[in-house]
């Protein structure tokens, strides 16, 4: 073998290239995978002349080698003596722009718009623009279709003849024969349009973009409403009415759901690009309609932008276009008679209390807060605690308190594990804004019945609640509510609640601090290694190693190491790996 | 034509008699425990919120009773009356309009199938709007966006009672004695039949079942929109597989192209052959393949039957495609290829032997006894037994070394026998080279042993290699920057940025002379 006595420039290229040509798939495409070394141990000559012909003629392989290949020749510029050479990689990326496949089709688009910006103008122009120019032309399809990410890349640097060709392709691909074709062309509309000079953009790219919009696919028309949010930012103010208005307005209308879903899915960057005047005149009914839409998915798409288009309103008139236009349409929102939408509302409306502030909150909002935490689905009354925080700064807690109480029980109580998790996890947030009185009075004994959940992911949860409440109301609190009962548990017959104990002291220790992990939880600790579950000894010793930077080295030296030691020579193997694990992690031996 | 020669309807796939339990029966906490209740399993879609305002319905007269000389007349204004939509979420409303217009639909289907006459040409605009402002609307969305075709119950359109007529009185309405396709096509053009392909996708099954029958008889019909249709037919098909992965009457539209391939002239035009290579072998990658597979291989091996020289573009298309992880469509391909190799013509069966059988017996050592089990049984076939037997020297040695491995070291005791089986039927064919390839075993598995070692060799070498240059580079591009900032001016060959990694020509050919 050649590499074996350091003469490393004598690979053969054959053995290389057999490499690549294995028949095990596998095998080729780690190869493949690793190509940049084959070019390394070819130098830059050989790489250009000999292994890039045979990449260009074997492109016929499994979908997953040509994805590698494609990927690897982004990066392959140096490899073949940097940007003077970068066109030597045009040729097999062309061909793998051509395959079926969509994956590998991108990722070659991907790497040529990454080599095109490695290319001198003179490049771009001799070798780049007409593979573009024969892809655009191509007879399948496939190669069009990737002709189309290409345009953006080479339109700004070539010159103006060679733009006017550019534009052509661009202009012919949109009205392309196969829908696949025109989507993709949709879907670059956008890019192409902010290269564009603008008076292209007008000119050309308007009439392509209505015609877009007004295809016979509505796989076609809903592309064309993204480009909208690009070229409504492109044009000056005063030619949006005229060029982007009217089809905006029919496609917030189109009789295709797939369509309006897309609006209302794009609505605040829309909103955003039409700017406040037409966003006032135009938007807000259009928004109105949605939010009535007969199709609960644009409603819900539409219900997730309320906050957003509120916010996002001229601060002049924002509060009456809101009182008087958008809150109604909530209202019907709250009892919609799909849950999705509920729920997707539910994930927005208390930040609507930020914008109206204390009164209109109280008057308007409440009523709406307190109908969606009395909720038949969870997850609408989930989605509103989760928000809590938004309306606690605008009217404080208090007001909701009464309704809160019953929406978390019933919560916490859910037949659905998922469900009792997600409230678990918001119980430290809720502690916070509720208080610590509050707490104790009505929500410790959920969070202590979670401790014995027949589910190990919310003893598991309950467990880390209980460190986040202790950092909360500090060790004091701790030490008088919840680790009493805590240590309770350790007495318990079920061995799985006694080892939640141990779970809780690890995970509570360092928080209550060395006075209490000494005084209260070490002995029960300690006592609980002479368990006859042996899953519970081993946790002992687990605990141990956990809790043993909490203790001094007294307590260490006197109490832990006996205990360990005994437990180091215990019956059970695995009782016997975590002691000595733990001596060893403490440094006790 | 006028057969409707359709393939059956699916045969049980040979998987349904074992169904692997799916991940969801194992997983003890199923996402769909997630899922809410669905309460209501209809769904309409939204076309009836579009119309402005409701219209009151009158009873019209029975057609039967009308004199001949108004008869046309009533028909016509029949068809204009079933123009309304009704709502059909709420189903008690307006039920004497319904009603009235179920009637009226119930008549004019009876109409044009019984008596003759009715269609003369003015009567044609009206019937064709009167279908098209039923059934062309846009498709609902999905009520479960994890719709499963085999693991869930479709949703199923709420105006059925409705709609079901109107199908029915299109169906007839073809299928009529009177039917002039001449003047159809002026009314039933390509913007009437890409809205009809596009119902395809509809997820109730009775609404795709009439559908497939209705475009059977277009296609039949109407000569001038064949080309048009096929060409759409492809359009789905080609997003169906490379952009969404989803489309509901991708069976129905195989079972029509079942149909239409039979059909084709020979020698097979060239646009039929790409359709083969371009849309329907690249179809058997389909997550969803199982709920087409039959009328997909149906429709292949049609290919097949109509010209057997496409032979070699299939097995080496489905060679390409063969499924890597999921082994229920492993079985898929297998029960495929089994199809294909029972009408294939022995000169056919030579071009492909070789990779096919490298595949076949990558199958046989598969863990999975399923796949492997679907191999062997090829054995059992007579048919490719014979043509195996007639290429031993050929695929003997390519499926040997597996058999006698896998013998050894399979868990199953059913696959073990059954390839002891395979094993005796070799030995009996050729039982010279089945010695020779016996005694030569090990000595292979040595050969194959070390041109293992000798490659991890040659990558070691190789890596190395890779990390001297690049060290030796950054060492060089250092010194470089060393220069630099002394002030001296860049060596001529480093004009170029100084990159790490940049393989210079002069630095790697300095580097071999260390």
């Amino acid at each position: 073998m050649a590499g074996a006595d350091g003469d490393d420039s004598l690979y053969p290229i054959a053995v290389l290239i057999d490499e690549l040509r294995n028949e095990d798939v596998q095998l080729r495409l780690n190869s493949i995978k690793k190509l940049s070394t084959i070019a390394l141990a070819l130098g830059v000559e050989r790489t250009r002349t000999e292994l890039l012909p045979f990449l260009t003629d074997t492109i016929y392989d499994e979908d997953e080698v040509l994805l590698a290949l494609a990927e690897q020749l982004g990066n392959f510029t140096m490899l073949v003596g940097g940007p003077e050479y970068v066109h030597c990689l045009l040729p097999p990326l062309e061909s793998l722009a051509t395959v079926e496949e969509t994956v590998v089709r991108d990722k070659a688009v991907e790497s040529l718009r990454k080599i095109s910006q490695e290319h001198s103008p003179v490049d771009l122009e001799v070798h780049f623009e007409p593979l573009v120019k024969r892809l655009a032309s191509g007879d399948w399809f496939t190669s069009r279709t990737s002709a189309c990410g290409l345009f953006s890349v080479c339109y700004p640097r070539v010159s103006s003849t060679v733009k006017a060709e550019i534009r052509q392709h661009f202009r012919t691909l949109c009205s392309d024969d196969t829908p696949m074709v025109r989507r993709a062309a949709a879907s670059k509309l956008g890019e192409f349009a902010k290269v564009l000079e603008l008076d292209y953009v007008k000119s050309d790219i308007i009439s392509l973009f209505t015609a877009l919009a007004s295809d016979e696919q509505d796989s076609v028309r809903l592309l064309a409403v993204e480009a909208c949010v690009s070229i409504a930012s492109l044009l000056p103010q005063e030619d949006l009415e005229t060029l982007v208005m009217p089809t905006l307005r029919q496609a917030a209308e189109d009789k295709s759901w797939r369509v309006r879903y897309m609006v209302a899915d794009k609505f605040s960057e829309l909103q955003k690009a039409v700017g406040p005047e037409i966003t006032k005149n135009d938007l807000v009914p259009a928004f109105q309609n949605l939010l009535k839409d007969c199709e609960a998915e644009v409603r819900s798409a539409a219900a997730k932008k309320v906050k957003e288009f509120c916010e996002n309103l001229p601060e002049d008139s924002r509060e009456t276009i809101i009182m008087t236009h958008i809150l109604s349409c909530v209202k019907e929102l709250v009892s919609d008679t799909s849950q999705h939408v509920k729920s997707a509302l539910a994930s927005v409306i208390m930040g609507l209390s930020t914008i109206l502030g204390k009164d209109n909150t109280v008057e308007h909002l409440l009523p709406l807060f307190l109908a969606q935490l009395k909720d038949e689905c969870p997850e609408v009354r989930l989605n509103i605690i989760s928000n809590l925080d938004c309306v606690n700064e605008v009217i404080g807690i208090r007001q909701l308190s009464q309704s809160l109480l019953p929406a978390i029980v019933e919560l916490a109580e859910d037949a659905k594990w998922r469900v009792r998790l997600a409230i678990i996890e918001y119980m430290p947030l809720l502690a916070g804004q509720l208080g610590v009185e509050f707490f104790d009075e009505k929500l410790n004994t959920l969070c202590m019945a979670w401790l014995i959940d027949h589910v190990y992911a919310i003893r598991e949860a309950a467990t880390c609640n209980l460190m986040k409440l202790v950092e909360k109301f500090g060790a004091e609190w701790a030490q008088n509510t919840i680790v009493p009962k805590v240590l309770g548990m350790a007495n318990d017959p079920n061995y799985l609640h006694r080892m939640t104990t141990l779970f809780c002291i690890n995970s509570l220790s360092e928080a209550c601090g060395q006075d209490i992990t000494t005084k209260h939880m070490l002995p029960v600790v300690l006592k609980m290694s002479n368990d006859q579950v042996a899953n519970v000894r081993f946790n002992v010793a687990k605990s141990l190693q956990k809790i043993g930077p909490v203790l001094d080295s007294n307590a260490l030296q006197t109490e832990v190491k006996p205990v360990l030691e005994k437990l180091a020579t215990d019956t059970d193997m695995d009782v016997k790996y975590f002691a000595q694990e733990a001596i060893r992690v403490l440094a006790l031996a | 034509m006028e057969t409707t020669k359709l393939p059956p309807t699916s045969p049980s796939s040979p998987t349904t008699g074992f169904s692997v339990p799916s991940a969801e029966k194992v997983d003890g906490f199923p996402r769909r425990s997630m899922r809410r209740a669905r309460q209501r399993r209809s769904h309409s879609s939204s076309q009836f919120r579009y119309q402005s305002s409701q219209v009151e319905l009158t009873p019209l007269p029975l057609l039967k009773d009308a004199p001949v000389a108004e008869l046309h007349d009533l028909f016509c204004k029949k068809l204009q009356q079933c123009c309304v939509l009704f709502d059909f979420l709420d189903c008690v409303a307006d039920l004497k309009g319904k009603e009235i217009k179920r009637a009226a639909l119930n008549e004019l289907v009876e109409s044009v199938a019984t008596s003759r006459g009715v269609l003369i040409e003015p009567l044609y605009p009206e019937a064709i709007k009167m279908i098209s402002v039923n059934i062309f609307r846009t498709l609902p969305p999905s009520e479960n966006p994890e719709f499963d075709p085999e693991e869930d119950e479709p949703t199923l359109e709420a105006s059925w009672p409705h709609l079901q007529l109107v199908y029915e009185f299109f169906l007839r309405f073809l299928e009529s004695p009177d039917f002039q396709p001449s003047m159809a096509k002026r009314y039933v053009d390509q913007k009437f039949v890409l809205q009809l392909l596009e119902l395809f996708d509809s997820e109730d099954p009775r609404e795709r079942e009439y559908l497939k029958t209705i475009l059977h008889r277009v296609y039949g019909k109407l000569l001038g929109l064949r080309a048009y249709i096929r060409k759409q037919i492809n359009n789905i098909f080609l997003r169906f597989i490379y952009e969404t992965e989803h489309f509901n009457g991708v069976a129905e539209l195989l079972e029509i192209l079942g149909s239409i391939i039979n059909g084709f002239a020979l020698p097979l035009k060239s646009e039929h052959k790409q359709f083969l290579v371009r849309v329907l072998i690249p179809l058997h990658t389909a997550k969803s393949l199982s709920i087409f597979h039959a009328q997909l291989a149906y429709c292949v091996v049609q290919f097949m039957e109509k010209d057997s020289t496409v032979t070699e573009y299939i097995i080496r298309g489905l060679l390409k495609y063969w499924p890597k992880t999921c082994t229920q469509k492993e079985v898929m391909f297998l029960g495929e290829i089994e199809e294909i190799l029972d009408v294939i013509e022995p000169s056919q069966f030579i071009r492909v032997q070789e990779s096919l059988f490298k595949q076949i017996a990558a199958c046989i050592s598969s863990p999975h006894f399923q796949v492997a089990e679907r191999a062997l049984y090829f054995w059992n076939n007579e048919y490719i037994l014979s043509l195996i037997e007639e290429n031993c020297q050929v695929i003997l040695p390519l499926v040997f070394a597996t058999l006698y491995r896998v013998s050894k070291e399979h868990w199953n005791q059913t696959i073990v026998s059954l390839i002891y089986n395979v094993l005796k039927t070799f030995m009996e064919m050729n039982s010279k080279l089945f010695d020779d390839l016996t005694a030569s075993y090990k000595v292979e598995r040595q050969k194959e042993l070390k041109r293992e070692c000798e490659r991890a060799e040659l990558w070691r070498g190789l890596e190395e290699q890779q990390e001297r240059r690049l060290q030796i580079l950054g060492e060089a591009s250092r010194n470089q920057k060393n220069l630099q900032e002394r002030g001296e001016p860049p060596q001529p060959s480093s004009t170029q940025t100084a990159f790490p990694e940049q393989p210079n020509p002069e630095l790697s050919g300095a580097s071999s002379n260390t």
